[in-house]
């Protein structure tokens, strides 16, 4: 990263950061063009108008119907243009394009990005990310909520307690960039940044095998330590059901209706067991709020999402 | 421009000025016109205070390390800028003053429609005051004003509930001032004043008081529920409790989206006024400058969702909030055009007033089409909390509101004081606000798509050199503003006196009345027989 005393454009290092960029660029044209029209019309009219003496005799316009409709018009088709292109690009942040899309869990805290890459590696304010790989973030707060934003990247969102958020992103450019919390989070909410690393897919490989046990191991052993092995058993006769295959299936509950077992319905499930109980058990399970981290809750969620491919069959 | 008359008798006539001299013909008044006064100063005061601690803001952010205060000191004074500058300045500002003072005046009646209301809304927008100053010296707050949870209900360790306090209180004194304005404009509307003949200044008031009376309730109860979650622990925003933070956004910019358009409405009437009379021309589209304040009233209750694009709600709601977003930008532009349009073959004065509303359209305008960027989802992506929002919104409310604020207090303070202010130092510091403000705001857009965020005691260097800029702009924007209060500080005490009723050849009732207007307003109850802004009717009777 270039260190420019006056830089107007920051770093473009993401698919989506050159349609952002053009968009503001269109947006700016026409900005400019109408503030300019304005500013002119009205030094233009003031110079040209000015009052020579108290007997001037303007000339009186009560006002003109299609001047009215011409300009309502006109310019709210031109942002109507800017509102189809800006919802369609404000989509393509959110959606999974690629099928090798590799997945980062984050977790805020203030005043802290603690970020868990599935492999193993576990970072604090940093994050390795392999270019040209589309990446999915899947984010949750401790404590207040948090943005989690990287200006070379053009995205942000924010990091909800209570609830998982995500958005996807395709780095292009190998280099060290800014991540900052912007959603306003306590005394050292300007504190609360750190730097992003985009590495060649090689240097990636290579970063990422350094780090310890896999998210799904550190699940597994969580999942014996509390104690969810001995009643989720996996043949299905333990007082909970088994968890074989459970992730994205849908459930039947007790109460009737359904619903699919995605990750917000895992953690709640973990978190406060008595909320959707799947028919045909009994409300036993205890509660486990406050007794694992969110960072331990993301390790139980892989662990049973792995749990379909390992042993479903 | 008719002469100012020096006349030493003129103090000897009882006027609503002379009419008491005791601290209870002030305190106790039931008469608009000293309310209005009454608010003027208060107002003056936390707008003097807000203003100070936008200059700790600025002169903190002239370095990149956090060098001059603590980050939890940043904090409390971002916060206590940015709740004293909404809540007790720019909410009542142009409404409680020149609202509460022309709107009687401007519709023939006596007084508005509930006097003692009128006096209790002033009674609780100072207790409101009084507690924000409070919070001041004795700590402080530092949630920003927007009181986000579960931040200001678990975690703060600041008077949050205090100032909320005062945000609430406030907001009664809101409501009342609406209320009562709606009553008087539909009730007391004197002969003759049809609602095709009622002042732009008016109707602009009139589309703010349906605001303030459908929107403050909610925002009172979303910070009462807020302050029950942080005194009692009782769950609603809080996830740890079982609630929904971003349930309270959504209750919160309900109200305080809306609330934009509570500042800004008021100070669009102001334009209207000035931008007729100073170019001796009626208004070109009367009806639509009208209709759009109303609309502006509407659609601005469908689109606080623009808020929270990136704040996991729905993305599919977030299309239709940015849909209404981009509509309600239309009657705003209406009305820009409305008013360049009136100037057009005008006879166009240069004086003060004038300066400021030329101002306010071109800052307006920028403020406006910043806002149809923001309201683009994708650039909200990237935007979103940096600095580009900072500035997109001081155009709008400090060029925009401020400005028609300014502006509106030049072109009626003979009529409220009956005294002169120096012309040329009113011309010099309209020039000096317009350039202040933009070196200080227009760098903060560039330093925003760089990708400074919002609310940062420190931050990375290359984005040093805008923020001096802005800092620079800022001392620049200051002496603007010192000057106003300077000379109409002196004016107020010995600045010449005005008699003639109408000194800058306007129309309107409340030009009819002698300057300054006694108490009971109209001496013979007036009736209406012309059109609004008939300023081509002034000339036939001049000719006459």
């Amino acid at each position: 990263m270039q260190h420019n005393t006056m830089p107007f454009f920051p770093d473009s290092a993401s698919t989506i950061a050159p349609e952002i960029d053009g968009l503001m660029i269109a947006e700016l044209l026409f900005s400019v063009f109408f503030s300019v029209l304005i500013f002119a019309i009205v030094v233009y009219f003031a110079l040209k108008y000015k009052r020579k003496s108290e007997d001037d005799r303007p000339v009186h316009i009560h006002g003109s119907l299609v001047l009215e409709i011409a300009w309502s018009l006109i310019p709210f088709i031109m942002i109507l243009g800017f509102f189809v292109v800006g919802t369609r690009v404000f989509f393509r942040a959110y959606t999974v394009e690629a099928a090798n899309t590799m997945e980062i869990f984050v977790t805020g805290k203030q005043w802290m990005w603690k970020i868990q890459h599935p492999e193993g590696p576990r970072e604090i304010n940093e994050m390795h990310l392999p270019v040209n790989r589309q990446v999915k973030f899947t984010m949750i707060a401790e404590d207040v909520i948090h943005s989690y934003f990287i200006p070379a990247f053009r995205l942000k969102k924010d990091v909800i307690p209570g609830r998982y958020t995500s958005f996807v992103v395709t780095p292009t450019k190998v280099g060290k960039y800014h991540l900052f919390c912007a959603e306003y989070c306590g005394t050292q909410h300007s504190g609360m940044v750190g730097s992003v690393y985009v590495m060649e897919e090689s240097d990636y490989e290579k970063w990422v095998a350094g780090g310890d046990e896999s998210m799904t191991a550190r699940g597994e052993a969580l999942f014996g330590q509390y104690g969810c092995s001995t009643c989720h058993l996996p043949n299905g006769k333990g007082r909970g059901p088994s968890l074989i295959g459970v992730y994205n299936s849908m459930q039947k509950l007790q109460t009737g209706g359904s619903v699919k077992a995605d990750e917000s319905y895992l953690r709640e499930s973990i978190l406060n067991p008595r909320a959707k109980v799947v028919e045909g058990f009994q409300a036993v399970m205890p509660t486990f709020q406050g007794q694992i981290s969110e960072e331990g809750l993301l390790q139980v969620i892989a662990y049973i999402k792995s749990l379909e491919k390992e042993e479903g069959q | 421009m008719s002469a100012y008359v020096e006349t030493p008798d003129a103090a000897s006539k009882v006027n609503y000025l002379t009419n008491g001299w005791t601290w209870q013909s002030w305190l106790l008044t039931g008469d608009h016109k000293r309310i209005a006064m009454l608010y003027l100063i208060s107002i003056t005061v936390f707008f003097a205070l807000g203003g100070a601690f936008a200059a700790a803001i600025r002169l903190e952010l002239m370095t990149p390390r956090g060098d001059l205060m603590e980050a939890e000191t940043y904090n409390k004074v971002f916060t206590m800028h940015g709740v004293i500058m909404i809540f007790f300045f720019l909410i009542p500002s142009v409404p409680a003053t020149l609202g509460n003072f022309l709107i009687p005046l401007m519709v023939g009646a006596k007084d508005l429609a509930f006097p003692k209301i009128n006096l209790l809304s002033w009674y609780l927008y100072i207790i409101g005051g009084i507690l924000g100053l409070y919070v001041a010296v004795s700590g402080g707050v530092d949630t920003g004003w927007t009181f986000y949870t579960p931040y200001s209900s678990t975690y703060s360790n600041s008077a949050v509930i205090a100032t909320a306090m005062g945000a609430f209180v406030a907001g009664f004194s809101s409501i009342l001032t609406g209320l009562n304005f709606i009553v008087t404009i539909h009730k007391m509307r004197a002969p003759g004043l049809t609602w095709g003949r009622l002042p732009l200044f008016v109707w602009a008031h009139y589309a703010t008081s349906l605001i303030q009376l459908l929107g403050t309730p909610v925002v009172a109860i979303t910070l009462v529920l807020m302050m029950l979650e942080r005194g009692f622990r009782i769950g609603f925003f809080d996830p740890a409790l079982g609630g929904d933070p971003v349930l309270f956004q959504h209750l919160f910019w309900f109200y305080s989206h809306p609330a934009v358009y509570i500042m800004i409405l008021p100070g669009m009437g102001v334009i209207s006024e000035i931008v007729t009379c100073y170019s001796k021309k009626s208004v070109f589209g009367y009806e639509f400058i009208a209709g759009s304040s109303l609309a502006i009233a509407i659609l601005g209750f469908f689109v606080w969702g623009h808020h929270m694009f990136v704040a996991g709600q729905s993305t599919y709601a977030g299309m239709v909030f940015s849909l209404i977003t981009f509509a309600v930008a239309v009657p705003s532009a209406v009305k820009v055009f409305n008013w360049a349009a009136t100037m057009y073959k005008g006879s166009i004065s240069w004086d003060t007033p004038m300066l400021y509303a030329m101002g306010f359209m071109g800052l307006f305008t920028i403020g406006g089409v910043t806002g149809v960027m923001l309201a683009t989802m994708a650039l909200d992506l990237h935007m979103h909390d940096t600095y580009f929002v900072v500035a997109h919104f001081h155009y709008v409310m400090v060029g925009g509101m401020v400005m028609a604020f300014m502006g509106g207090l030049h072109f009626w303070w003979s009529k409220m004081t009956g005294r002169s202010y120096p012309e040329m130092a009113g011309r010099v510091s309209a020039f000096l606000v317009f350039i202040g403000f933009n070196l200080t705001f227009f760098p903060q857009f560039i330093v925003g798509y760089l990708g400074m965020p919002r609310r940062y005691h420190a931050y990375p260097d290359e984005f040093q050199v805008y923020h001096v800029m802005s800092t620079a702009g800022a001392g620049v924007l200051g002496i603007g503003y010192l000057l106003p209060a300077i000379y109409f500080t002196y004016s107020l005490f010995a600045g010449k006196r005005v008699t003639d009723p109408n000194p800058v050849n306007a129309k309107g009732l409340e030009w009819t009345v002698p300057t300054p207007p006694p108490t009971e307003n109209f001496i013979v109850p007036p009736v209406v027989t012309e059109e609004v802004y008939a300023y081509a009717e002034q000339e036939e009777k001049s000719l006459v």
